[in-house]
């Protein structure tokens, strides 16, 4: 606008009203991120820093015991993240789509409620579970033997069959508000005149959900299922909450989180090597990047068409 | 009067999914406060049954206040919380400022480069932030916290605010430097004041995850004097594990203020994410 009329005033405070901002984001996340990448390329070496080329990566894939701890964690970490696709987001569908009806009563206390889960911390939530899952305390069981149902239980997390699989669900327990608003958002935003027309043609109910809400929320859809991805790849604090660093029975809920905590901070008798922390990170960025990649460029341009 | 019958059972089966839905999200935390008040053998005997005169005991409550020290956690994550988002909304703001107002070289790229963290986590940095607070002295201080809380939450901020700058007339400023008033009184005094809402969506975005944190404490602030509450009642838990009492009081405290945060703040975080805000 005025930019043309004083040039050499205008750069000045422009300067003064980025630079903090940029300063502390490119000191504090930017080269921190740069520099993370750059360590896994180094090793300690007789006490010094020393250049190893992607030996640290080499080890991570190619040492039995590293590789079968990171396959071990990654696939941990789909599983993990293919739970919150298949249970989380549907949920938070159904939920949305129910409370987006124009005349229900007390939408918004459900609201309100079904997201309160969300805000609690996950130290709470991690050990809120443990103690109605354990057998000790004998809530979960006594539960299933109101309902005649008691054979069904099991130490959940004690099992390495189960125990990956229900701090997952404990973590959709814990996030299906995130897609309900999302989701609640974009229904509440479709026009009403589209739904009008549908209705003119006869499409109404469970139909009109399918047939015109459906498509026109799927670019929401997408931006959970990237949030999703990019929060769960990410996960550590509900592993360690719950079951230690160790991430027991043993590493049956092992996620890169708590392999990359443990492989750079150390654990018990084993030393933390900062360099191979590195190189999981970078693993876990470059994880991280494709995901955001596939989905900026093979899902969101092909969703454009539907907005309006 | 068949269609009418029709939507009767549907919205019974509605509000029946979300009775549902609603008791299983909200037993756990039901649970957890119920049995804080009880005493060791009723948490045991009847854990579903609310404290009567016979079972009441506070004596968790006491543990826990003798033993940990909640306060000083409580007022570190206040701290923590409070600073991060005095700083996130300050910069955010004034970057947000500069991006939406002003025309210059490089305007779409800063605005570019400031996104990547929207996308990016900062934890996968952690190790060069560790190695970079152990270099200027922060590690175990709130400093460090405060830090690496105001970056992570610097890029959303920045984006959501330049979005709402942007509808700020320019009558009003232009209006404003015919008055004479200098770039930093027009953004302090004529566009900060209308962009309120979106400050006060972009803060109860950000409070949420900075008071629940556990990974940046644990490993930048572990120290006694410096833990958040987060990590300390996480701790104490873990200190205490057989100790019931202690245990179910320890997080219906750390309950406590999250709930109070929501009570106040709820209708401002749902207007927030349902208003669009993030798109």
């Amino acid at each position: 606008m005025n930019t043309t009329k004083k040039p050499s005033r205008i750069k000045w405070h422009i300067l003064v009203f980025l630079a903090p901002a940029v300063l502390v984001y490119t000191a504090v996340m930017i080269y921190p991120l740069f520099n993370t990448l750059r360590l896994s390329l180094y090793s300690e070496v007789a006490q010094t820093r020393e250049f190893v080329g992607l030996a640290n990566f080499k080890t991570l894939f190619g040492d039995e015991n590293w590789s079968k701890q990171f396959w071990n964690a990654l696939g941990n970490n789909f599983w993990f993240f293919i739970i919150h696709m298949l249970v989380q987001n549907p949920i938070g569908i159904l939920l949305a789509a129910i409370l987006s009806h124009p005349k229900l009563r007390f939408a918004g206390f459900y609201r309100s409620a079904i997201f309160i889960p969300t805000i609690l911390s996950f130290v709470i939530v991690g050990f809120a579970w443990k103690l109605i899952l354990s057998p000790i305390w004998g809530i979960a069981p006594g539960m299933l033997d109101a309902v005649g149902l008691k054979s069904l239980y099991a130490p959940w997390l004690g099992r390495e069959a189960y125990a990956l699989t229900t701090l997952s669900l404990v973590s959709v327990w814990q996030f299906v508000g995130i897609p309900m608003m999302l989701i609640y958002a974009a229904l509440l935003s479709i026009p009403e005149e589209i739904l009008e027309a549908g209705e003119c043609d006869g499409i109404t109910g469970a139909a009109a959900f399918w047939k015109i809400k459906l498509p026109l929320i799927l670019p929401s859809i997408g931006i959970i299922s990237i949030l999703t991805f990019v929060a769960n790849f990410n996960a550590f604090d509900l592993i360690y909450a719950a079951q230690g660093a160790l991430a027991g029975p043993d590493f049956a809920t092992d996620i890169l989180g708590t392999f990359m905590y443990r492989t750079f901070f150390g654990f018990q008798l084993q030393l933390g090597d900062p360099h191979m922390g590195s190189a999981i990170a970078s693993a876990m960025f470059a994880i991280i990047l494709i995901g955001v990649c596939i989905y900026l460029f093979a899902i969101q341009s092909r969703m454009r068409r539907y907005q309006f | 009067m068949n269609k009418a019958r029709h939507n009767k059972t549907n919205v019974i089966a509605a509000h029946a999914a979300l009775i549902a839905y609603t008791l299983i999200a909200l037993f756990p935390v039901f649970v957890i406060v119920i049995n804080s008040f009880k005493t060791r053998r009723a948490i045991f005997r009847e854990p579903l049954a609310l404290p009567n005169a016979d079972t009441f005991s506070m004596v968790g409550y006491e543990t826990v206040l003798k033993q940990g020290d909640f306060f000083l956690y409580f007022q570190n994550s206040m701290i923590v919380t409070v600073v991060s988002l005095f700083f996130i909304l300050l910069f955010g703001a004034m970057a947000a400022f500069a991006l939406a107002e002003y025309r210059f070289k490089g305007n779409t790229l800063m605005g570019l480069y400031l996104a990547l963290g929207i996308m990016i986590p900062i934890r996968i940095g952690t190790v060069a932030i560790l190695d970079m607070m152990v270099a200027t002295g922060l590690v175990n201080t709130l400093w460090a916290l405060i830090l690496v809380y105001t970056a992570q939450g610097l890029p959303l901020a920045v984006f959501i605010l330049s979005e709402f700058m942007k509808q700020v007339s320019d009558d009003l400023k232009n209006a404003g430097r015919i008055d004479g008033l200098s770039e930093y009184r027009i953004f302090f005094n004529l566009v900060l004041p209308l962009v309120r809402p979106a400050m006060a969506t972009v803060a109860v975005f950000n409070m949420i995850p900075i008071w629940n944190d556990l990974w940046f404490p644990l490993i930048l602030a572990p120290a006694e004097e410096v833990k958040t509450l987060t990590l300390g009642s996480q701790v104490f838990i873990g200190q205490f594990v057989t100790d019931w009492n202690a245990v179910l009081s320890a997080l219906s405290l750390a309950i406590l203020p999250v709930m109070a945060l929501y009570v106040v703040f709820s209708r401002q975080l749902i207007r927030g994410i349902t208003s669009g805000a993030v798109k």
